[in-house]
């Protein structure tokens, strides 16, 4: 929980008080860095739904079918491979053109097992 | 499609072929600064390129009607619910100055899991979706075309949907955004690891097409009580956000950093507002820096609210602002109204034209108070960052509630805004990339294993919507009944008919405002104002403002109501309207043909106000064209204003009269004119009646040559006798 203090900053400023204006700066930035790199790289190996269904968007679908095919995807456990990968997947193994293999999910003619089995093997 | 300034933009015609349009440009646009820049009689330090069309300031009048522009971007913040309505305002307020239009989204959206689509209305602001920016944008380039200036259009990259926003608004053409995932934790309660995985994907997207990133820090004075206690931590804000844009893929000056003086009257609010905004310059050189007005301590006074904001402003103008935004001064009070918007501008403008040039005079002192102060608040954010790492990182110290704490850290209230690690709105809902992670679409950040053998990583999908934007999938109105068609049948007559009603936010509204004196307390006001209303037939009376003069000598009350009638304009005669002659060419014909003017206020009329407005140099009457002038006072009898005539050898005799019920007015006029007749000189002399209730028609019928009523000016009376001398008139 929140904590309460009384304002401790003439005790707890000794060890910046001699630092020249620059020397602040740069521990500042230093800390700044240092606080944000486990989030940037959480954000480098992480994904999500939104994510997943702006990969969409930039494929072409509308928010819609957008919205569908990464629910399906979820579902089937495959948002770790990302979405798009999961069309072209089913657009090569069912020789359709993505757009078609997107819409084809959204449709409902492959459920979450098909899907899956598009990842065994542990082919790329 | 053009726009023409005495033409209401038609908002049908922007919404014909919507589905094929393209935004023509993409990315932030800067004002152009101009040195040392010529305007009318002055040279400007700090200004940038003119405008084709504007509305100059009130003031103007007196300068040439000049109309200097700041060389900072100016901000407006526009959402009515009803982006149609909000077009119009965008309009009028890039008249007035700004060139930065933002658009808050509806309550709510943030939560919305996924893109709004069609053109719904909003509450409190609008629902985002593609044919709303689409439009909007398709009428921006035709103000800005029209003004001759870009105009940038902002919205918000925040909530459950980030990324996908940030593709929406990347393919249509928004210019800039808000983007800051800490605001999403702290204040929308978003789980703090999906809002920080989703925003990385919006900020490289972002940054693909120069979207200009404002962050969400200054929302931490907006909560605090005391506003000005929490400066140590909006550089921690600031300093995390930033950063982890940085390390997103944005270029260092497309990050602006949202900051507002935090403090305002009646503290002492340069002395504690001066300090921090140098601080922050300082530690944050390189950055953009987007001025915010103070909002946490408005209220319903549009006056106060311009005096802080006018204070806000000088403090940009001592250290820096990239960005000048603007509050509406009724924020405390209303859903902002379109006019509000406008006179928010105009106060940006105002001030940066009067301090202008204002750093040649002045410099921030190098030592004392400002010094040891900006210190202190870097020394305190430094120990921030210091605990925070120390309590374990980030998501640690916002679980402690170490952020929107009221005490001036190290000081702690325990108060701060504790958001726990597992939950929130949409928890649990990250997911690690496997090994064979892939995502065949460009600008995606993170791990994606590509394969080698292509240039871009669409090249896998044949393009994708940022290199093809043929591609996107545009999806229209999914509600039969909330959406814009349906909206403008309703209030067509309003748009396209004869029809007129007072409006404040949405076309034909009603809303009027009306501002009365009570002589009693402010409880009985309140209620007496209500009943008022009522009895002037308002609908929907409300008291928006109320102001003590004295606990019993008397109530300021601002209110307002809705009127249930319209005007129709076929019915009304309006008088044609003469432009007055430039002053050079007045002033030039004067001079080489002096002429004499009698004047006189007749009858019983003790009033000289008016006349003297028309007459006195200082008032910009017709004696600063060069005209001779006799003031013969007030309560002349005509015979007297006659014989001055004939005594001074007058071109001009004019006469200021008031209304009585008996007519007397038209009598002293048809009097001159007879007397005038009478002495063998109305050839010579060119006869002119004024006053509050006289028109051209009234004076004209009495046998003057021309009359005028409220509102003239010396230029307009100096115009008429040149151009009648000339011969000019019909």
């Amino acid at each position: 929980m929140p904590i309460s203090r009384e304002d401790d900053f003439e005790k707890r400023r000794e060890h910046l008080k001699d630092l020249s204006d620059k020397e602040l700066k740069e521990r500042f930035w230093d800390l700044a860095e240092e606080i944000v790199d486990p989030l940037i790289d959480m954000a480098e190996t992480h994904t999500s739904q939104s994510i997943e269904r702006s990969v969409l968007l930039r494929m072409g679908f509308n928010s819609l079918d957008a919205k569908i095919i990464v629910k399906k995807v979820a579902e089937a456990d495959l948002l770790g491979k990302g979405a798009g990968h999961v069309l072209l997947k089913l657009s090569k193994k069912e020789n359709l053109e993505v757009k078609e293999a997107g819409l084809a999910i959204v449709d409902g003619k492959y459920n979450k097992d098909d899907l899956k089995k598009l990842f065994v093997g542990g082919e790329k | 499609m053009d726009l023409k300034p005495d033409e209401r933009i038609d908002i049908e015609e922007l919404l014909d072929g919507i589905e094929d349009y393209r935004p023509r440009r993409k990315g932030w646009t800067w004002r152009k600064k101009v040195e040392d820049k010529e305007i009318g009689d002055f040279t400007y330090k700090e200004m940038s390129e003119d405008l084709e069309n504007s509305v100059p300031l009130p003031a103007a009048r007196s300068f040439d009607e000049i109309d200097p522009q700041p060389e900072p971007v100016i901000t407006t913040e526009i959402a009515s619910g009803r982006f149609e309505d909000d077009i119009r305002r965008m309009r009028m307020a890039a008249w007035h100055g700004a060139d930065h239009i933002m658009v808050i989204r509806t309550a709510g959206q943030s939560h919305m899991d996924g893109l709004i689509e069609g053109t719904p209305q909003g509450v409190g602001g609008i629902p985002i979706t593609r044919k709303q920016i689409r439009v909007t944008r398709r009428a921006l380039d035709l103000i800005e075309d029209e003004v001759g200036r870009p105009i940038n259009f902002h919205s918000y990259v925040s909530g459950v949907a980030g990324p996908e926003i940030a593709v929406l608004f990347a393919e249509e053409g928004v210019n800039g955004a808000h983007q800051d995932p800490q605001y999403n934790v702290l204040y929308r309660d978003v789980n703090m690891y999906r809002s920080f995985v989703d925003a990385a994907v919006a900020k490289k997207l972002m940054a693909s097409v120069d979207m200009l990133q404002i962050d969400g820090a200054h929302n931490a004075n907006a909560t605090a009580r005391k506003a000005w206690n929490v400066m140590p931590e909006l550089f921690v804000q600031h300093a995390i956000n930033s950063m982890f844009s940085m390390k997103a893929g944005m270029p260092k000056d497309e990050i602006a950093l949202s900051t507002v003086p935090p403090a305002a009257p009646p503290a002492p609010d340069l002395r504690i507002n001066m300090p921090y905004a140098v601080a922050l310059r300082e530690l944050f050189e390189g950055f953009r820096f987007r001025a915010q007005q103070n909002t946490k301590y408005m209220e319903s006074s549009v006056r106060e609210a311009t005096v802080t904001h006018t204070l806000n402003l000088l403090i940009s103008e001592l250290t820096s602002a990239d960005l000048q935004s603007t509050i509406t001064p009724d924020e405390g009070r209303n859903v902002p109204w379109h006019y509000y918007n406008v006179q928010a501008v105009d106060t940006a403008k105002q001030a940066f034209a009067g301090m202008d040039g204002l750093k040649e005079l002045l410099e921030l002192k190098d030592e004392g108070v400002l010094r040891e102060d900006a210190r202190e608040l870097k020394e305190r954010s430094v120990l921030f960052l210091e605990e925070i790492k120390e309590e374990g990182g980030y998501f640690k110290a916002v679980s402690e509630g170490y952020f929107v704490d009221s005490g001036r850290y190290p000081e702690r209230n325990g108060d701060g805004i504790a958001r726990k690690m597992d939950g929130g709105v949409a928890a649990d809902s990250i997911v690690p990339r496997d090994d064979d992670y892939l995502a065949p679409v460009c600008e995606h950040f993170g791990y994606n294993n590509l394969p080698e053998d292509i240039d871009k990583p669409c090249d896998l999908i044949g393009g994708c919507t940022l290199h093809n934007p043929e591609k996107i999938d545009f999806v229209d109105e999914l509600d039969e009944e909330d959406n814009v068609e349906e909206r403008l049948k309703e209030n067509k007559k309003y748009r396209k008919g004869n029809k007129l009603k007072p409006e404040v936010e949405w076309l034909g509204d009603g809303w009027v405002n009306t501002t009365l004196f009570l002589p009693t307390s402010q409880d009985v006001a309140e209620v007496a104002a209500q009943k008022i209303g009522e009895k002037m037939g308002l609908k929907n009376v409300e008291v928006i403002h109320r102001e003590v003069m004295h606990p019993s000598e008397g109530t300021l009350i601002e209110m307002k109501g809705k009127v249930d009638f319209d005007i129709d304009i076929e019915n009304l005669e309006i008088p044609e309207k003469e432009e007055p002659l430039p002053f050079d060419e007045l002033r030039n014909f004067v001079d080489d043909n002096p002429m004499n003017v009698v004047a006189a206020t007749v009858g019983e009329d003790e009033h000289s106000v008016g006349m003297r407005e028309i007459i006195d140099i200082k008032h910009g009457g017709i004696e600063k064209y060069g005209f001779e002038v006799t003031y013969l006072g007030t309560s002349v009898p005509i015979n007297k204003v006659v014989d001055a005539a004939v005594e001074t050898n007058a071109d001009v005799i004019l006469i200021s009269t008031i209304i009585t019920h008996n007519d007397i007015h038209r009598k002293n006029m048809q009097k001159l004119h007879d007397l005038c007749v009478e002495k063998g000189i109305r050839d010579d002399v060119t006869l002119i009646g004024g006053g509050t209730q006289v028109t051209d028609d009234i004076a004209k019928e009495a046998g003057m040559d021309a009359g005028f009523g409220r509102g003239t000016h010396g230029d307009d009376v100096a115009s008429f006798i040149v151009k009648k001398e000339k011969g000019e008139l019909d």
